[in-house]
C-alpha cells in the first residue's frame, strides 16, 4: 500500500540536508496563521476605511459637539480644506466632485469585514491564549523604569535585540492592547452611533457619547489616533528591519530566527 | 503523507460543502424574510446586504430617538434645491389647491388625495433628527399623516413588499420596504415646527423616515405606487439614488 510505503521511508530521505533549515522549519512561527491572515485583512480594510472616511469628511469638513450641527450653526472647529458640497463655506473658490455614494458603500463594507475579522481575531486570541502569552505585559515589565527604557530605545535608533524578534517589549504590548481593546471598539461604537437605525434600537449608544455630532467628532479623533498608530507602527517596523518583520507577518518566519540558528 | 492529505482533502471538502450549503440556506432565508436589498448586486452588495439584513432584524419595530421641544434646532438647514419646474411653479402659485397625491399599484382602490384630504386624517407629529449623509444634522418637529393610515385607506394587497414614492422633481424617486412603510414614525409630512412644511423643506409634501438618512426623505412627493417587486422601476435597484451609486437602504 502506498500509504504504508511512504510512512516507512527513512526520515532523512524526506528532509533537506541542511541542518540549519531543519531548525528553522521546526520553530514555531513568529506569528500564528490566524494573526497573519487577520492582520492583512485588517490592513486592507483600514486603508479602504481611511480613504473613504477622508472622502466622506470633505463633504462636510466641520465638527460640532452635542446632538446637532449644520452650516448655519457655529462649529467646534473646521478643517481648512475645500469641500465637495457647494453650500459649505470653505473660503475656496471651487467645489470638489461628490464621491459620497461609493465612499459610503465601501466604508461600510470594509467596516463589516474589519469587524468580522476583528471578532475572529479576538475570539481565537482568547482561545489560543495569544493575548495572555504575547500581549499581556508581565508585572515586572510594568515598572516606570522598564517602560522608560523601552520608550527610549527607538529614539536612540537602537535596533531591537534578538529577544524582541520573537516577542514584544512592554511598550508594544501596551500599545497593541490599547489599539485592539480601546481604539478599535471606540471607532466602531462611535461609527455605529451615527447610524439612525442602530441608534433607534440602542439609544444609549449615542446618548452616552454626548449626541450624534459628538459621536461624529469622536469618530474623527479616534480615527486620527489610529492613523498615528499606523505611522508609529510602520516606523518601528522599518527601524527593526522592514523585510524581516514584514516577512514574519506574511510567512510566519522571522529573518532573525534564521540568523540565530545558522 | 498520502493518507494525511486524503483525510485533509475529505475534511476540507466536507467543510467547503457545509460552508456552501450554509451560505445557500442563508441566502434562501434572507430572500424569504426580505433581508436582501434591491441594490444587492455589484462589489458593494455584500456590505449593503449585511447592513440591511442585520438592521432589519434588529430594528424592525424600534422607534427613532425623539427629543424635547426645547431641543428643536432654531435654524433648520434646508440644503440645496434645483430650480422648480414650470408645473411646480404653477401649483405653488395656486397655493397647491390643484396638487394631488396619487396612490396606485397593488391596492384595492387606487386614489388621489388633496392636501386638505391628507390634513383631514388624524395628524401625528414627532420631534426627531434629520441627518444628512454629508455629516450635518438638525432637530425639528415633523407633522403629517402616518403613511400606514393612507395605505390602510387604499387597501394594500397582502403580497405587497415595497412602496415607491415619486417626487415632482425630475428623476427623483425612492422606495421603502413594508417594515418602514408601516412604521409609526413614517409620515407623509406636510408640516414642520408648528406650521406648513416650507417649500425649501419639500412642501407641500415630503416623505419623512425618522430612521433613515436625509436623501431618503424625498421632497415634493406626489405619487405612491405599492408593489411586490422593484424590478420594473427604473434600473431595478430601488431608487434614483441607488442608480446614481448611493445606497438604497440608509439606516446607516
Amino acid at each position: 500500500m502506498a500509504t504504508l510505503g511512504s510512512a516507512q521511508l527513512p526520515t532523512e530521505a524526506r528532509l533537506p540536508s541542511s541542518v540549519s533549515t531543519v531548525s528553522v522549519t521546526t520553530l514555531p512561527p513568529r506569528h500564528s496563521a490566524i494573526v497573519r491572515v487577520t492582520h492583512w485583512i485588517t490592513t486592507i480594510c483600514f486603508f479602504a476605511l481611511l480613504l473613504t472616511g477622508v472622502e466622506i469628511l470633505i463633504s462636510h469638513p466641520r465638527f460640532y459637539w452635542g446632538e446637532t450641527g449644520t452650516v448655519l450653526t457655529t462649529p467646534l472647529f473646521r478643517l481648512p480644506i475645500p469641500s465637495s458640497r457647494r453650500l459649505v463655506p470653505t473660503g475656496y473658490g471651487y467645489v470638489l466632485p461628490d464621491q459620497n455614494g461609493w465612499s459610503r458603500a465601501l466604508h461600510f463594507e470594509a467596516a463589516w469585514i474589519a469587524v468580522l475579522t476583528g471578532l475572529l481575531y479576538v475570539i481565537s486570541g482568547l482561545l489560543t491564549r495569544h493575548f495572555r502569552k504575547d500581549l499581556l505585559p508581565s508585572k515586572a515589565d510594568l515598572s516606570w523604569r522598564a517602560l522608560l527604557t523601552s520608550l527610549a530605545k527607538p529614539f536612540r535608533f537602537e535596533r531591537p535585540g534578538a529577544a524582541e524578534a520573537s516577542s514584544f517589549n512592554v511598550l508594544q504590548r501596551l500599545t497593541y492592547l490599547f489599539v485592539i481593546f480601546v481604539l478599535f471598539p471606540l471607532v466602531v461604537w462611535s461609527g455605529l452611533a451615527m447610524s439612525l437605525a442602530f441608534a433607534s434600537a440602542f439609544p444609549w449608544s449615542v446618548t452616552l457619547l454626548g449626541g450624534r455630532q459628538s459621536a461624529r467628532t469622536i469618530h474623527f479623533f479616534v480615527s486620527l489616533a489610529l492613523v498615528l498608530f499606523l505611522f508609529v507602527h510602520v516606523a518601528m517596523v522599518c527601524l527593526a528591519g522592514f523585510w524581516s518583520r514584514t516577512g514574519a507577518m506574511i510567512s510566519g518566519r522571522s529573518g532573525m530566527h534564521k540568523e540565530e540558528r545558522t | 503523507m498520502i493518507n494525511l492529505s486524503r483525510r485533509k482533502l475529505i475534511v476540507s471538502g466536507l467543510a467547503a460543502t457545509a460552508g456552501a450549503s450554509g451560505l445557500a440556506v442563508a441566502a434562501h432565508l434572507a430572500r424569504k424574510y426580505g433581508l436582501v436589498p434591491p441594490d444587492h448586486r455589484g462589489i458593494y452588495g455584500l456590505g449593503e446586504t449585511l447592513t440591511y439584513a442585520s438592521q432589519r432584524l434588529l430594528t424592525r419595530h424600534s422607534l427613532a430617538r425623539e427629543f424635547s421641544r426645547n431641543q428643536i434646532s432654531p435654524r433648520p438647514f434646508p440644503n440645496y434645491l434645483d430650480p422648480p419646474t414650470e408645473e411646480f411653479k404653477r401649483l405653488q402659485a395656486g397655493g397647491f389647491v390643484d396638487w394631488r397625491l396619487s396612490v396606485d399599484g397593488m391596492v384595492a382602490q387606487p386614489a388621489s388625495f388633496s392636501i386638505v384630504d391628507l390634513k383631514s386624517y388624524p395628524s401625528r407629529s414627532h420631534i426627531t433628527e434629520l441627518a444628512c449623509e454629508e455629516g450635518w444634522s438638525y432637530i425639528a418637529e415633523w407633522i403629517g399623516v402616518p403613511l400606514s393610515h393612507v395605505l390602510h385607506l387604499v387597501g394594500v394587497h397582502p403580497q405587497a413588499r415595497y412602496v415607491v414614492y415619486v417626487s415632482m422633481e425630475p428623476d427623483t424617486w425612492d422606495s421603502i420596504d413594508m417594515a418602514d412603510a408601516l412604521h409609526p414614525q413614517t409620515f407623509l409630512c406636510y408640516g414642520m415646527n408648528g406650521s406648513e412644511l416650507p417649500v425649501a423643506h419639500g412642501g407641500p409634501l415630503r416623505m419623512r423616515l425618522a430612521r433613515q438618512i436625509g436623501y431618503k426623505n424625498i421632497k415634493f412627493i406626489n405619487r405612491l405606487t405599492v408593489t411586490d417587486s422593484l424590478k420594473n422601476f427604473g434600473k431595478g435597484v430601488g431608487s434614483a439614488a441607488a442608480e446614481a451609486g448611493y445606497a438604497w437602504y440608509t439606516g446607516i
